[in-house]
């Protein structure tokens, strides 16, 4: 009798077997190394010289240099050994590394300006995305709006084509107004793109908090934005940080708008990175160390608000 | 503690007319209920008195103020959730103490005030725990105990038993009513249960299709219902109405219901030929040999100490609540006599109840 139960569960429809389980297992390995031996080939790169970085067949095991890194921030010039031993000796140890190599630092690369472009115009844009996303999802979900379904049938319809498609008109706008190659240029316009993804988010999130919640508080004495600040909000949390991770990923990685609209001034690291040229085309290790920065804080804010986003993901899709 | 006026109150949504001129006062002190069947606009017309919902026309007034517009938190009114809607991120003293902080109350007198509320409902035992954590009953205490902190001029109650399991619910019933009559408030009660509106309220108001069909005390409503949805909804099993056509003369003290001669309370107005309803409670049923109406027993259900008795007539199925004690087999052919005094009858086509003896000098409404 126990052995019949015992054997009956063991086929149960929730407890997986220990082969299943083996299998499902060895495919999350798989593909997880899949998906991040690229991240570690480029962390790898960065630390390559130029020569082993394009190495064929390619180098696992190659000695470390910090000259991607040092090639990343400067712009050097090339002269003759003659110059370089009247010169006094160099006073830190990547002007060292330079001088190794026949060469000399002009002055700083413009990589930091760039990275700073790109974090005010990514989490700028992520931030009001979020801002104006939560207030229009809370209104569409709590409020008798007329039109609410054509409303966000319009706004879920900008998605409905790559953004890509309306460049010209916007290039064209944006020179009118004088918006081309500046940050607030394209904070507005990665907000635009990422808004509507945002309401519509947000608003399946909101939906599930029941309204009860700030009708208490508005009952007990809070006015409605008080009541959305202190109740609603702190409840929409993990809806929240998904939508705001997905739009900063968005704004963050950007890349055929930022080559066409920042050339200078306001230009952020997508279009930045192909383009460091080192002696003779493309200088690889420079290149890969430029991603691996760019990639760290994506990675770290990602890893700040893992605690809300898995819950996020799943969250809302099942509906009651 | 206030008086609630709702005059000519209606409520529309778009094409849809949710509670269409209500009219009604919540008396000081009085526990009222609002009952009627789910859509029947109850809960609409208690989320207009706390200010949740704005209504389409009419007033609501407050202790003789108007409020109709006035902002929910600025009418001093407490509402009980039916799903309690506790702050899931806060313990069960800052819930509770939530409505004091709002206005801006100090933290020691704060707390002094949450100790009271929590003595008065017994759970200063629970003040530190989570929300979360709290069985159900527990949970309603809670949330009873954000509504009373503050001491306002009434509560609203939407269903607040509804998510309680039946035994439970018997309980609270009793703790309610008894928590009303300590800090004699008004409350205005929301419920589709007939036992909870009749076991608590002092008034009742039954809805439905967004009219007020029916306000009074409970007995007023079970003996004296003022329209077959009244007397259809209140009693379980409902009341039966035996149908036929006929007119009245005020002054009559007998129907002629089909062939037979049926003694009712003296009528007190006239009608012309019209199709009419007797109504007949169950309880007001016994089975005689003599009787005009007759039928065979279809089924009987046993409660205990009394037993509902299906019997299938010319004029419809009927049920009887007998005693016990009497046997009743299956197939059994049976003369059905009513209680006389406690006869009703109804106007088929309005629905509307026929003045008779029973509803007194004063009339019905």
């Amino acid at each position: 009798m126990t052995a019949a139960v015992a054997r009956s569960t063991a086929h149960s429809i929730v407890e997986a077997s220990p082969r299943s389980k083996a299998v499902a297992g060895g495919l999350v390995i798989l593909y997880a190394v899949i998906t991040i031996l690229p991240l570690l080939w480029i962390v790898a790169t960065a630390f390559k010289s130029q020569s082993d970085a394009i190495a064929y067949p390619p180098k696992v095991i190659f000695e470390p240099t910090l000259e991607g890194y040092v090639n990343l921030f400067t712009v050097r010039t090339r002269q003759t050994p003659d110059f370089i031993a009247k010169l006094p000796p160099p006073e830190t140890w990547y002007d060292k590394l330079v001088r190794q190599r026949d060469m000399v630092i002009a002055g700083p690369s413009k990589v930091v300006p760039r990275f700073v472009n790109s974090l005010i115009i990514g989490f700028g844009s992520t931030f009001l995305a979020v801002f104006l996303g939560t207030l229009a999802a809370y209104a569409f979900s709590r409020f008798r709006i007329p039109l609410a379904d054509d409303l966000l049938f319009f706004i879920l319809s900008t998605r409905m084509m790559p953004p890509v498609a309306v460049a010209i008109p916007i290039y064209l706008m944006y020179r009118q107004l004088n918006l081309t190659d500046t940050r607030l240029g394209m904070i507005l316009l990665y907000t635009a793109v990422n808004v509507s993804l945002a309401v519509w988010l947000l608003k399946g999130f909101i939906d599930e908090i029941p309204r009860e919640y700030e009708e208490a508080a508005l009952v007990d004495g809070y006015t409605r934005l008080q009541a959305l600040r202190k109740v609603v909000l702190p409840q929409a949390v993990t809806g929240i940080a998904a939508t705001a991770i997905f739009c900063l990923i968005f704004s963050w990685n950007e890349y055929a708008f930022a080559v066409l609209l920042t050339s200078g001034e306001a230009q952020t690291m997508p279009p930045f990175i192909p383009f460091i040229i080192g002696e003779g085309g493309q200088d690889w290790p420079a290149v890969a160390a430029a991603t691996t920065l760019f990639v760290v804080p994506i990675v770290l804010f990602t890893v700040l608000l893992r605690k809300h986003l898995l819950r996020g993901i799943t969250f809302g899709a099942v509906r009651k | 503690m206030a008086q609630i006026r709702v005059e000519n109150l209606r409520k529309s949504f778009d094409q849809f007319t949710a509670v269409q001129g209500s009219n009604f006062t919540v008396d000081d002190g009085t526990f009222f209920a609002m009952l009627g069947p789910s859509g029947c606009g109850k809960t609409t017309t208690l989320r207009m008195i706390a200010g949740l919902e704005l209504p389409t026309e009419g007033k609501i007034l407050l202790d003789g103020e108007d409020v109709t517009f006035r902002r929910a938190a600025a009418r001093d009114i407490a509402f009980v959730f039916q799903l309690f809607a506790l702050y899931p991120h806060m313990n069960v003293a800052d819930n509770i103490g939530f409505p004091l902080k709002c206005q801006g109350m100090g933290r020691t007198e704060v707390r002094q005030l949450v100790q009271e509320t929590a003595r008065l409902l017994r759970i200063e035992h629970l003040l530190s725990s989570k929300t979360s954590k709290l069985s159900g009953g527990d949970r309603q205490r809670v949330a009873l105990g954000r509504a009373m902190v503050r001491r306002p001029k009434a509560f609203l109650m939407d269903e607040p038993l509804g998510a309680l399991d039946a035994e439970f619910r018997h309980l609270m019933c009793g703790e309610l009513r008894d928590l009303h009559d300590r800090i004699g408030a008004t409350t205005v009660y929301v419920t589709h249960d007939q036992l909870e509106a009749m076991s608590m309220a002092d008034q009742i108001a039954v809805m439905n299709k967004g009219r007020v069909e029916q306000i009074g005390s409970p007995q007023e409503i079970y003996d004296r219902p003022a329209s077959m949805f009244v007397a259809d909804f209140i009693g379980s099993p409902p009341m039966n109405f035996l149908r036929f056509e006929g007119g009245l003369k005020s002054g009559d003290r007998a129907i002629s219901f089909h062939d037979a001669s049926i003694a009712v309370p003296e009528i007190r107005e006239d009608r012309a030929r019209a199709p009419l309803a007797l109504g007949v409670r169950p309880e007001h049923i016994r089975f005689a040999d003599a009787a005009a109406v007759r039928g065979e027993v279809f089924g009987a259900e046993y409660l205990g100490t009394t037993q509902i008795v299906t019997v299938d007539t010319a004029h419809g199925r009927l049920a009887a609540r007998l005693p016990s004690s009497a046997s009743v087999r299956i197939g059994e052919r049976v003369g059905l006599e009513f209680r006389s005094e406690r006869l009703a009858l109804f106007d088929v086509g309005s629905g509307l109840a026929v003045r008779t003896a029973n509803d007194g000098s004063a009339g019905h409404g």
